[in-house]
């Protein structure tokens, strides 16, 4: 520059660009390559994995009719499970005393208790009180049941799953009505609207944007949260397996059943999710109330 | 006979005394502006009249019932009454419509489309035709609180009441709100606005009120009490106000 006589500034050659150089990366990606292939290896040349097994129980009648009812418990439960959810929520956040902490034991409770214990427990419901009936403490009673036909054990181990799972929803719905703005209620309280329809068309619909995502999650995890009660021989998947593998000592291929048809239904819940996510989280951009100071 | 008529009301937060012992009645088409600085009580003054706190002690008579009175449907009384909110408070999830319906429909029983009419004439009359469908995330400020103030209108309240409703505006948008509002004290619209707009409570307020310290320290006319005012806090609070450099 020193020596440049132009009036105009010098112009240094252009630089070739190179970019930046991750050699890390290559080292790394080369040994993960490294180690699955060994996985892919093992899986296809140990012949303890019996690859034939697993082709041939895939879609066998009994594991087909364990997956029905690893739905059907996952949807009964789950349904038992955000119903519930929503009435101990909205009971946790009454000003009555009595009725919050009625609420509150019920979280504590079902919180505080194994999910195993409680499939059990409901199961054999018959067992602690062979009759149930509707009627007055200490007073008369009016309606009477049978336990084992009210609660067969199908109920009870939906009714174990779906308890349990209102205690958790209970937090997740709690939190969802939480995060509503105050001032939507006081809006709605002002136009003359009662509390229930505030909560129903105001408030809930608003905290669903919340409630939605973790929800997914809790339905996902209810999915393999069924093969629990094949402890009471429920007849879901996994208690089908059981028994499958109970009769021919093929253990493995038929856990590789259970987990791949466990693998489909948790990848078709995450592509639902992302939809319903997706769908409840219009209109509720960042840029709103972007003119409030 | 008054539409609002409070006398000795008394309200604390814990052991703050916001409201000390405050009387006021308002007359139908009376526009009465609260003035005064933050933290005097005027808003929770405002809040009271529809109960969205609760008063400890003193009464509240609104077109002839005691709000105060445990017997009385507060969500009947309320209907009386228009809110419009510093922060608007439009339902985020509905659309402009929707906000103006609902409580129509749910509250009132109107028919879907007595609701849907009346909404769309306040629409309108506060110059949003054409952005029924709009959600309020897509409105400007401005748009939003004209928004609300159709919303409370559509319920056909006997009292508006206006709780610092340009306060979270830019100052380009406070404008239309305000002329919104003289609109409606000119149609004879019965109004107590807390604000801190002193040339709106100048030129449109019947009556003006100074509140300090949870009590009313003056009130009269507009020209009186903004322009001649005669207690001390009170003119200190409008040389603040009106000279804020100095």
């Amino acid at each position: 520059m020193a020596g440049s006589t132009d009036s105009a500034p010098p112009r240094s050659e252009p630089i070739a660009a190179v970019p930046v150089r991750h050699p890390g990366r290559w080292v790394a990606a080369a040994v993960l390559l490294v180690l699955a292939a060994m996985v892919v290896h093992s899986l296809l040349t140990n012949p303890a994995w019996q690859w034939s097994v697993v082709g041939d129980y895939l879609f066998s009648g009994r594991v087909l009719g364990g997956l029905l009812v690893t739905a059907e418990l996952t949807v009964l439960a789950m349904l038992i499970g955000v119903v519930g959810g929503v009435l101990i929520a909205v009971m946790r956040l009454s000003n009555n005393p009595i009725v919050s902490g009625v609420a509150w034991f019920y979280a504590w409770f079902f919180r505080g208790t194994p999910v195993l214990v409680q499939i059990i427990f409901w199961s054999f419901i018959g067992f602690l009180y062979p009759y149930l009936s509707l009627g007055i403490p200490f007073g008369p009673e009016f309606i009477f049941f049978d336990s084992n036909k009210l609660i067969p054990l199908f109920m009870g181990a939906v009714l174990g799953l779906g308890l349990n799972e209102a205690a958790y929803m209970s937090e997740i719905v709690r939190a969802g009505i939480l995060s509503v703005d105050t001032g939507q209620t006081e809006a709605a309280e002002a136009l003359g609207m009662t509390r229930t329809k505030i909560m129903t068309r105001i408030v809930l619909p608003q905290a669903m944007r919340v409630i939605i995502p973790p929800t997914g999650n809790e339905t996902i995890s209810m999915l393999k949260t069924t093969s629990l009660v094949a402890v009471v021989a429920g007849g879901d998947l996994f208690t089908e397996v059981q028994l499958i593998y109970g009769g021919n000592y093929k253990q493995i291929p038929l856990l590789v059943v259970a987990s791949l048809w466990y693998l489909l239904f948790t990848s078709v819940l995450s592509v639902g999710q992302y939809y319903i996510e997706r769908r409840y989280s219009r209109g509720t951009s960042v840029q709103a109330g972007g003119n409030v100071r | 006979m008054s539409v609002i008529e409070i006398s000795g009301l008394h309200k604390a937060f814990g052991p703050l005394q916001v409201l000390r012992g405050i009387d006021l009645s308002v007359e139908r088409g009376d526009v009465v502006c609260v003035i005064g600085p933050s933290g005097s009580g005027k808003s929770t003054l405002l809040r009271c009249v529809n109960l969205l706190e609760q008063p400890d002690s003193g009464t509240i008579l609104v077109g002839g019932t005691e709000l105060t009175d445990p017997d009385v449907d507060i969500d009947l009384a309320r209907r009386k009454l228009g809110m419009v909110f510093q922060g608007f408070n439009l339902f985020s999830h509905l659309s402009v419509l929707d906000n103006l319906t609902i409580a129509q429909r749910k509250v009132l029983r109107r028919s879907g489309s007595e609701a849907v009419e009346t909404a769309r004439r306040n629409l309108a009359k506060v110059g949003l035709a054409g952005k029924e469908s709009a959600v309020p995330s897509q409105l400007s400020g401005g748009q939003q609180q004209r928004a609300a103030i159709a919303r409370a209108l559509s319920m056909n309240p006997e009292v508006m009441l206006f709780d610092e409703p340009t306060s979270a505006l830019d100052p380009e948008l406070v404008g239309d709100v305000l002329g919104v509002m003289r609109q409606l004290a000119d149609e004879g619209m019965t109004m107590i606005v807390v604000t801190h707009e002193m040339q709106f409570a100048r030129e449109v307020a019947d009556r003006v009120l100074f509140m300090d310290g949870g009590v009313v320290v003056e009130q009269g006319p507009a020209e009186q009490v903004i322009g001649d005012p005669q207690e001390e806090r009170t003119r200190t609070f409008l040389a603040r106000v009106l000279n804020p450099l100095k």
